[in-house]
């Protein structure tokens, strides 16, 4: 062992001093510093990864960011965003709580609501982000409303998404404008719709599409289940599945396993009514060759289910910085517009276009329709997502009835 | 150095193990502090044992893993006893191989598109002959009993059964057997039944038990083509482990624990059957019958293996169709137009993931295979018998994925060890080396002592003879238990998408991502460039002998 | 070639036993260019007798008694350095190597002429121009020769033949005799031959040591 030498350990005292602000949270209020801070930093941003559109987009954002910020962003694809919160528990459950491996976290719902829950995620940085005024929260409150919890800043908005229909009108010439007119179209064409099962993510949303219509106390759906009459409440949903379950797809012996399943099998030709969360969604299709051109989209006449998709950054993540300045630049008008484009994704934007200067609101005007999309104004009428807990007691609920046939 | 290999092999193969179950194990009994988890308690059985179907969940998982290793070992054994020196069996030879290379995800789709009611086979013969202008709606795959399941698991079983058997049959001498059977009046079949099987068996029964285990806690396949309503014990608890609903991880935890019972239990309920077998034939072997069934038996044996591999390669055909296809409306059986637009599109992507998978199935497999040769020399230099604990290699084929990979995140974070490549590669080499040994250690133990012995009598060192004779002798085997190794780090998933945090991307973590899109023609191209990786490492593997040693003729075999 | 001379092997008291059992006891001498046989039938020990003077004893067995070349304490050497050439029932030429590829395989590394010794060595026993063949493709009969060759070409010092005719059918056996006793009674190397067959014995000309 040498003597501790007097010069040496100023050194390492001053090597200390300057890691140690690297590594503490970087102050979101503080921007030039943040900025400042991303630096060189290479940000791992785990986002479902099932979609080659989407892929694409993020390569996109991933050369804009090096080239703007000189931030490294990579994708992480996930199969099921669940993953990444298994991951950050599994993290924190063995104490690291400073080296994470997720940066950034495509998320939304139920899942935001147990992280937040858990103390998982970083913040409040969302409304400190300089692009995050041009969403114009105070109007359009569901960018800071997520399954009615207020996101508080702990997640920032990043796109939007509606349940929308989609059949061949080749085959179908006047399809079910709502829940009713569906069950009389199941029977009229036994085996020719379904949604996937539960508990995926867009089986559930159907389940509670299905709900806010068929309920009398649509209200109870947008405070946490514990405070109403579970039974009561879905009383009417299940009467009317337990009708609709023998016209369905394989009899409801079994179901699709995802919400882009329903697509492949409409492609297959075995079923002729289908949804999907993404309004462009059969327009894409068409384009890829999955469905024929004779492919229309349309929403039920009393609207439908809509939800806004946020970015949140883990406790731990070690570049809390470059996920900021990522999530950020996911809301300049410039990535909103690329997103919105059907060439690219066709994802729907998050900011108040209105409110945006005439030179950013031309970044967002589109060509031609494509003859699957949808008309422009159809998706005017969304209804707001109910209580997270809600998904929950009702994929519980479905499995305990129909999980074993 | 040498004689430390085995303790390090059982060392790097255990300890994970070890560590991932007990990180398993504890929140089971709900001990999870970081969730509030502080004592012992049953609620996570409790919970487990409320939720609706999991007696059916159990039972298909452990059903399936016992019909579908019986239906693949059945198949293998009567192809062995019926096509012996026929062209199918020379055939099959060379097939079997790249059979095996094909990943379990990759025939799983192929072979759900092929059975599906809008499938290939219905398309083939519609409307023509059933006049069918839409797809039936029939529940042909995900049938709640695990039918096609078990089906799409014979398919991956028989040509890893048939190559550890045709590792395993040469010591045998089954020819000199079958003569002498045939001398005694015994008709070829029913010979090979009585005098062959009897030794073989012992000799394949360790692959058997791995393809139990693996047929019993099946991920990929099972999230395919098996059953929905409730799906398999191992699709359940993955979906509990990443479920939003965080408490759920106890229950999940408690129910890879089950699924190790499941396993094991399967495991126990063959090893019965073996022994009521081996009791009920034993009259059978003796009692002088040379001619029954062996017309049937012969026929069953040399179409049961065609028919299997033929649906096999059906598979991969369908998802190459997929790969080029525009829009393709059911009846037609092929695409209305060819496009490469999906090869194109998918192409700058496939650079990154290329490179991880050959890098980390490389490193993997080289360190294994060095393992392997290491642990067996110094065997054979002590002159040890085989150890007991070498059984202990087999832990990681024998515990279920499932079980203990998400403990042993848990454990390698506690131990300040972050998801890299490094990481990754470790984790594969858990199942690699495992299936390495398993093709290797027989024929490194059969070689003919005499080869040693001329070698060192003429003046050469022991380690220049393991240098200069054994492994040019071994060339053969050695490269397809490299090939066997490439194949099998190439098809993982969890441990590389989990050890890694799903930084370290492969072909075959890409391949899963993208087919929560049900994207049936980027599967295709993916699924085949999945497939395509270890079908150049086995051929390579065939070739290489003959580029170096064109002109041996004994060293072929 | 001129008869050389080497020195005698000598085997004192050499006794070995498996699971207590003592199999048999030789005490001999054989000196250069002298056969000794030992006969006896198949689990009399002949053949372990053999593996313990190479050095190669399998653990079941014990052995005791001393193995000298000359002065060389043969027992003390790691196998590969006691010089000792081993012919067995099969010619056991290396599967991956040419005929000259074996035969080289036995030449000491830093060795001039290996090629010309090579050629000599294969005209010798009638096989003149077969360096480059696969040994796969030579019969019975030559395999046997060039395993003969390959074994002088290592320059051993002496000898052990473990029933290195039984396979060869009748004809052949006995041209084979010849040959072999011959070169090795020409390379005067001192040789112990065990087998089960007195014909074998007959030929080899020296002293015979029956076993039980």
């Amino acid at each position: 062992m040498p003597t501790r030498h007097p010069l040496r350990l100023a050194i390492v005292t001053t090597m200390l001093a300057f890691t140690v602000p690297a590594s503490a949270n970087p102050d979101p209020s503080d921007w030039q510093s943040v900025v400042a801070q991303a630096e060189g930093q290479t940000v791992y941003w785990n986002a479902w990864g099932g979609d080659t559109r989407t892929n694409r987009y993020i390569d996109w954002v991933a050369e804009q960011m090096q080239a703007q910020y000189g931030v490294d962003v990579e994708h992480v694809k996930l199969d099921d965003t669940g993953s990444a919160l298994a991951r950050v528990l599994a993290e924190k459950q063995a104490g690291n709580h400073t080296e994470g491996s997720i940066d950034l976290i495509w998320i939304n719902g139920e899942n935001f609501a147990a992280m937040r829950e858990s103390d998982l995620l970083f913040g409040p940085f969302a409304e400190s982000l300089p692009h995050f005024a041009l969403t114009n929260a105070a109007d359009n409150p569901e960018v800071v409303t997520d399954f009615t919890l207020p996101t508080e800043g702990y997640e920032s908005p990043w796109g939007k998404a509606q349940i929308t229909f989609f059949y061949d009108s080749a085959q179908t010439e006047t399809p079910p404008q709502n829940m009713q007119a569906l069950l009389a179209w199941a029977k009229a064409n036994p085996g020719q719709f379904s949604y996937p099962r539960i508990p995926d993510f867009t089986g559930s949303t159907f389940l509670k599409q299905a709900l806010i219509e068929l309920t009398d106390q649509e209200e109870a759906l947008y405070q946490p289940v514990s405070e109403s009459d579970f039974e009561a409440v879905t009383k009417p949903l299940w009467a009317y599945l337990d009708a609709l379950h023998p016209h369905l797809w394989r009899s409801g012996r079994t179901f699709p396993d995802s919400g882009p399943n329903l697509r492949t099998l409409m492609s297959d030709g075995e079923l002729s009514l289908a949804f999907s969360f993404y309004p462009t969604d059969a327009a894409v299709a068409v384009m890829e060759y999955e469905l024929p051109e004779s492919v229309r989209s349309y929403v039920l006449e009393g609207g439908t289910l809509g939800n806004v998709h946020f970015v949140a950054i883990p406790y731990n993540s070690p570049h809390k910085a470059g996920a900021m300045v990522l999530a950020n630049f996911l809301l300049s008008p410039e990535a909103q517009a690329q997103k919105q484009s059907l060439a690219m994704w066709g994802d729907r934007s998050v900011l108040d276009i209105d409110q945006l200067d005439a030179e950013n609101q031309a970044l967002f005007e589109q060509g031609d329709r494509h003859p699957s999309e949808l008309p422009a104004d159809a998706l005017s009428n969304t209804l707001p997502e109910p209580h997270p807990s809600w998904m929950t007691a009702l994929q519980n609920a479905w499995l305990e009835r129909y999980g074993v046939n | 150095m040498l004689r430390l290999a085995p303790a390090l092999i059982i060392a790097l193969l255990v300890l994970p193990v070890g560590a991932g179950l007990m990180m398993v194990l504890l929140p089971a009994f709900g001990y999870l502090p970081t969730l509030g988890g502080h004592g012992a308690s049953l609620a996570p059985w409790q919970m487990l044992f409320a939720q609706p179907g999991l007696g059916r969940s159990v039972m298909v998982s452990f059903a399936s893993g016992l019909v579908s290793t019986a239906v693949a070992l059945v198949i293998v054994v009567l192809f062995l006893a019926a096509s012996r020196g026929t062209w199918l069996d020379r055939g099959m030879r060379r097939l079997v191989s790249p059979l095996l290379a094909i990943p379990h995800a990759a025939i799983a789709f192929g072979f759900a598109f092929l059975i599906a009611p809008s499938g290939l086979v219905a398309r083939l013969i519609s409307p023509s002959l059933t006049g069918w202008e839409r797809p039936l709606d029939m529940l042909i795959i995900n049938d709640p009993w695990g039918f096609s399941l078990m089906a799409g698991l014979v398919l991956k079983e028989v040509p890893f059964l048939l190559l550890m058997s045709l590792a395993a049959l040469p010591q045998l001498a089954p020819e000199k057997r079958l003569m002498l059977a045939r001398s005694l009046g015994y008709s070829p079949t029913i010979g090979w039944l009585k005098t062959v099987l009897p030794s073989l068996y012992p000799l394949i029964r360790l692959p058997v038990y791995a393809v139990i285990a693996y047929a019993t806690s099946v991920v990929d396949m099972a999230l395919i083509l098996g059953p929905k309503l409730p799906p398999t014990l191992s699709v359940s608890i993955l979906g509990w482990f990443n479920d939003p609903d965080i408490s759920q991880r106890f229950m999940a935890s408690a129910a890879a624990v089950l699924q190790l019972g499941v396993t094991v239990a399967a495991l126990l309920c063959w090893w019965l059957l073996e022994q009521l077998i081996r009791s009920l034939t034993r009259y059978w072997l003796i009692n002088g019958s040379r001619q029954r069934g062996e017309i049937i038996l012969r026929l069953v044996g040399r179409s049961a293996l065609l028919f299997s591999s033929i649906t096999a390669l059906a598979a991969l055909v369908g998802l190459g169709l997929f790969s080029l296809a525009g829009f393709w409306r059911f009846p037609e059986v092929l695409p209305q137009m060819l496009t490469l637009d999906h090869w194109q599109r998918s192409g700058p992507m496939l650079a990154t993931p290329l490179i991880n998978t050959a890098l980390i199935g490389l490193v993997s497999t080289v360190l294994a295979t060095a393992l392997v040769l290491a642990t067996l020399e110094n065997e054979h230099r002590q002159h040890i018998q085989p150890k007991r604990a070498l059984w202990l290699l087999y832990l990681p084929l024998l515990v279920p994925q499932i079980a203990f990979l998400f403990g042993l995140i848990v454990a390698a974070e506690s131990l300040g060890i972050r998801p890299q490549l490094g990481l990754v590669i470790s984790g594969h080499l858990l199942f690699v080396l495992p299936y390495v040994y398993l093709s290797l250690a027989e024929t490194y133990r059969q070689l003919d002592p005499r080869w040693l012995k001329v070698a060192r009598s003429l003046g050469v060192s022991r380690s220049s003879a393991f240098w200069r004779v054994r492994l040019p002798l071994l060339l053969a085997p050695l490269l397809t238990a490299f090939a066997v190794g490439l194949a099998v780090s190439i098809g993982q998933y969890l441990p590389t998408q989990l050890l890694g945090a799903g930084r370290v991307t492969t072909v075959t973590t890409e391949a899963v991502a993208l087919a929560s899109g049900s994207n049936r023609r980027l599967i295709g191209v993916w699924a085949l460039v999945q497939a395509g990786l270890p079908l150049i490492g086995f051929m390579l593997a065939l070739g290489l002998p003959r580029l170096l040693g064109t002109h041996r003729r004994d060293l072929a075999t | 070639m001129t008869a050389s001379f080497c020195a005698p092997l000598r085997l004192e008291q050499v006794s070995i036993a498996l699971a207590g059992r003592e199999l048999l006891v030789v005490d001999a001498t054989i000196s250069s260019g002298e056969v000794l046989t030992v006969m006896g039938p198949s689990g009399s020990g002949k053949s372990t007798l053999l593996a313990y003077i190479a050095g190669f004893l399998d653990r079941e067995f014990t052995a005791s008694g001393g193995v000298w070349l000359g002065e060389r304490n043969l027992l003390s050497l790691p196998a590969e350095q006691r010089n000792i050439g081993l012919l067995f029932q099969d010619p056991l030429l290396f599967p991956h190597l040419s005929v000259g590829g074996n035969l080289r395989f036995g030449l000491p590394r830093h060795q001039k002429d290996k090629r010309q010794q090579v050629t000599q060595a294969l005209e010798q026993v009638g096989l003149a121009g077969f360096e480059s063949r696969d040994p796969a493709t030579l019969s019975g009969g030559q395999q046997s020769r060039v395993a003969l060759m390959r074994l002088l070409l290592s320059k051993p010092r002496t000898v052990l033949l473990d029933e290195p005719f039984s396979k060869l059918d009748t004809a052949l056996r006995q041209e084979m005799r010849t040959l072999v006793f011959s070169q090795l009674r020409e390379a005067g190397l001192p040789t112990l031959l065990v087998t089960h067959d007195h014909e074998d014995a007959n030929a080899a000309g020296g002293p015979v040591i029956e076993l039980g």
